[in-house]
Order: C-alpha cells, then structure tokens, then sequence
C-alpha cells in the first residue's frame, strides 16, 4: 500500500515511456517487502516520502527543498550535494536526501558485477533511487543521511575501488564520447585521455582551489556526442590534418543504392533515392567536393572537417590518418553574463600518452584564471573580462587567423607600448611647439 | 532550528551544524566542533585561519576564496585540509562561526 496519496503523480503512470513513477513505486513496494531482509540504514519507506513530497510540489508549483545544504567527506571538499526537505515532520523519510556523486568509468561500459554490488550497497545505505547519470557525467545516488556518508565512501574505496566525483568551485568529473571503443569516426582515444586527466587531477577534482567550477569534456570527432563545446570549459574535439580516406567502389555502391546513406538513419521516411550531387557535394560548407563521372573528389585543403561526408557515407569516406585534437575554452550556461560555446583556442594538438602538451594548455589556463579569475568567475566570463589575446599570452599561442570567426568591426584597438614608435610619454610643450592653442 | 548545548553555551544551529548567527560565536563553539569536523587537538595553526576568517568576514561580509585564504596565513590547500579535514568551507569556516557556504556546491 502506497504511504502517501498520489494522483497527480499516477497519471504519469500512463503512456508508452518509461514511467519513473511506477519504478518508484517499484522500489517502495521492494523495500516494503524486504525479501532479501536487509538491514536498510534509512527509513525503508524514503522513496514513499521521496514520492509524497514530490506530490506536494505538484500541488504548489513549488520546491519542498530547503537552501543549500553543506556535507560530505573528511579529506574532500566535494562530492556530495547535502539537501533537506522543508516539510521533515510530514516526510521523515527524506528529512535528509543527499545526493551522492560517483565517478564513472569513461565511456560508461559496465560489467553487471560492478552495477550490482554498487545497487546492494545503495539499498543498505541509500534510497534505492539514481540517476544514470548525471549530465556532467557521474553515478548519481540519489538521497541518503549524512551519517551514512562515511560508511558509503568506506564502501566505495576499500570494496568497489571506486572514488567520488566532483562538485563545487573544482574541477568536476571528466567525461567523453565512447571514442574508438565503437565508433570509426574517432579522432583520438577520448576513454584513455579523460581516464588519464581524471586520475592526473585528483587534487584539483576533491578539493576546491577554484575561484568557481572547471569542466573538461572529449569529443573524438566534431559531431560532439558528449557536447564538449557547449558544457566543458576545456573541451577537446578530436580531428585530423591530412585527408579524407575515400573508398571510390563504395561510393559507387551509396550511388547504385545498395548501401544506405548516414548507415540507414532516415529510414522512417521516403526521401527518395539518394543522390550524392545533392545531399553531399551540394552540402558541403566549403564546397570543396566534386563529383564527376562517378568520381567522388575532395580539395582537403578547402576542407573544414565538418564530418557531413563523412557520416552521410561512413562505409566510402573516413577520417585521415594524421589525428590529433583542438582545444576549445569557455562554455558556460547563461548566468552571470550570457551563454558562450567554447572558442577556438589551439587548432591542432596531438592527443598521445601521456599528453603532455595538453597537460600544459590545462595548466597554463589554471595558472592564469586561478590568480585573476574572480569569485565565481567562469573562464568564459574571465576571457570576455580581459581579453582574448590574454588567453593566448598566458598559455603561449601565436595569434592566428583561426582563432577568430571574423575580425572585429570596431576600432577601439589597444596597443602595447613597446610596439609604438615612441612609447607613451609625450610632453604637451613639445606639441604646443607645432600646434598653437 | 535546533540548539546545542555546550558548557554552559547555548548555539542556535541549522542542520549542517552551522551557526545561525555569527554573533553567537565564541571559543567554545570551536570546542564543542572540532570533533564533529576530525579534529583532535586545536593548535595555533588552527586558531590562525579561524581569526583571519574572521576578521575578513567583518571585514568584507562574505569568506574570503581559497585562494585568499592561502596567501594570507600562508598555508597551502594541502596544509589547511590537513588541519581542517572536511576543507575550508564545512571544515573552517563552520567552526570560525561564518555562515553557511552556498551556490552550486
């Protein structure tokens, strides 16, 4: 029997998508039975209330959490979001409900060893309820006591070899696309390097030394499916510099029809047959493609990379072999000054172990936005305070016509001394000498 | 909100066992923390970030950043997490009475 009325909760029940309604009440009716008679460490009854108090804020329109909300781990400065409810007499179950952050493997591939002792700890200590996963990437478990923190990093540490992401003024949890795991468009090994640069900074991701958050995001190809360039202040996109691979006799099998264009992904409707001259070389950005004779060609040097060949005829076309990345700095959501994408910072950078010219673009930034960033500062806001060519003089990159989309229109353009015949210091007299007041 | 006794104190506190008050403050409540934050025995160190703490919150009306924090009393990050293990935030600023740190934390 369910603990709190729910009908507005219950409509959601219906419809053909998963209902995370009927899986909380799942878990409350697994917990009510307790078939395995565990010892549970909450209220066995906190995701009832987890569903009573969500009824409530259905009701009102409004949140039943109250502010904020400081706990977590000795030795860390992050990694648990501490939350309380404003109605604990009428929701005891989820008086406390923090929320922990568990760090992911890369790519986000389990052995259902691994997901199961996770689960069987959560259910002695948790609520049962998690997110898989959070958007920066983590293991969310969702709502627990802080008395129980201890006991569950314990756990996680000594029994699971797992550690916690992060949260706070930090850098928080890395994440990549799969990359070369399944994927043939992958420039670069985004597992191996986002692995790498989650373990290299450990210090950086527990403990806050940052004037606000820092994320790193890999993509291994500019189709962006971890969206490095809209939520990672460092993104890294893989790329290449020398040429598209073309496989002349499968091109001529997309022609004939034998192979379906973008590997079958508009199957759904009839958009006819498909036709290189106007789905690809028409569409190509730079219209550096040309299809002649039953010829595909390609001017690389014309090329921007934009993948669209590539993945309209992933079995004729692929990426060159000369692979490497760019580096892209300050995505930020709006607040405080307005979304920004991250901009072009380093065109092309090789992406091998151990990465050590990356680690130095990394650490560069850091140094710089650490010392001048303000309170709360994104990198992204830090870069549209003091310039620019300010990112480039701290992490030592020559200005370069592809770091901008176009040049600026206005003509408020700031000199250094030195590069002025002259300098500085002039004396009026000296020019009254010339000119009459 | 919940109150705790402590030799004779009364503190007003919220469930992160933060002070509601930064008046409320006095040497007893750093006593009454220590162990809740894994501190065994209080030292000058300990006594030195608690009052710049302090005296840049009356100063300025907010908590200094980190990295104030560690230029000021000369104390690298590593350092303060040894002395306050649950950092400079829950650890010792809950401890020098400032209130609780909020935004996306």
């Amino acid at each position: 029997m369910a603990k709190h009325k729910t009908p507005l909760l219950d409509q959601l029940e219906s419809g053909p998508w998963p209902s995370f309604v009927s899986d909380i009440k799942q878990e409350c009716d697994s917990r009510a039975k307790n078939a395995k008679g565990v010892d549970y460490q909450i209220p066995a009854d906190c995701p009832d209330d987890l569903l009573g108090v969500l009824e409530m804020s259905y009701v009102d329109g409004e949140t039943h959490w109250k502010h904020g909300g400081i706990v977590g781990v000795f030795g860390y400065g992050g990694g648990v979001i501490g939350r309380y409810c404003d109605q604990p007499q009428m929701f005891p179950g989820v008086a406390h409900f923090h929320t922990v952050r568990v760090n992911q493997p890369s790519g986000l591939y389990y052995k259902t060893d691994f997901l199961r002792q996770l689960c069987d700890l959560w259910e002695l200590r948790g609520s049962g309820l998690t997110n898989m996963h959070g958007s920066t990437g983590d293991i969310v478990l969702l709502g627990t006591t802080t008395p129980q923190l201890e006991e569950i990093f314990f756990e996680l540490t000594h029994n699971m070899n797992n550690d916690l992401g992060g949260s706070g003024s930090n850098l928080r949890t890395p994440s990549c696309c799969l990359g070369q795991s399944r994927c043939e468009f992958a420039c670069i090994d985004t597992q191996q390097l986002c692995y790498d640069l989650t373990n290299t900074y450990q210090d950086e991701l527990h403990r806050p030394a940052f004037p606000y958050k820092f994320k790193f995001k890999i993509d291994g190809c500019p189709n962006g499916c971890v969206a490095a360039i809209a939520r990672s202040d460092f993104s890294i996109i893989g790329t290449w510099r020398d040429e598209i691979r073309i496989d002349q006799k499968v091109v001529a099998a997309y022609a004939g029809g034998e192979i379906k264009p973008n590997a079958g992904a508009h199957a759904g409707r009839d958009w006819g047959k498909f036709d290189i001259q106007k789905e690809v070389v028409e569409r190509c950005p730079s219209g550096c493609i040309r299809y002649e004779g039953g010829k595909l060609e390609i001017n690389n040097k014309e090329c921007v990379r934009c993948m669209h060949c590539i993945n309209t005829m992933p079995r004729a076309l692929r990426i060159g072999n000369d692979r490497g990345a760019s580096i892209l700095c300050g995505a930020k959501a709006p607040i405080l000054d307005g979304p920004q994408m991250s901009s072009l910072l380093v065109p092309f950078i090789k992406a091998e172990e151990p990465y050590s010219e990356i680690k130095e673009v990394i650490e560069n930034i850091w140094d710089w936005w650490m010392e001048e960033g303000k309170n709360r500062e994104r990198l992204g806001e830090t870069m549209k305070r003091l310039s620019f060519q300010k990112l480039l003089d701290v992490t030592n990159i020559k200005a370069d016509a592809r770091h901008v989309r176009e040049p600026r229109h206005n003509p408020y353009i700031f000199w250094k001394e030195e590069e002025v015949t002259g300098g500085w210091k002039r004396e009026i007299a000296d020019y009254r000498k010339k000119h009459q007041k | 909100m919940a109150v705790v006794e402590f030799k004779g104190k009364k503190f007003e506190v919220d469930e992160d066992g933060f002070l509601q008050r930064f008046d409320d403050w006095n040497p007893e409540w750093v006593e009454y923390v220590k162990e809740s934050e894994g501190i065994k025995e209080l030292t000058d160190n300990h006594q030195k970030v608690i009052e710049f703490l302090q005296d840049y919150y009356k100063k300025n009306g907010i908590a200094p950043m980190v990295r104030i924090l560690s230029k000021v009393t000369g104390f690298k990050l590593k350092e303060i997490y040894e002395l306050f293990p649950s950092g400079p935030g829950k650890g010792a600023c809950k401890m020098a009475g400032l209130p609780k740190p909020t935004g996306c934390v």
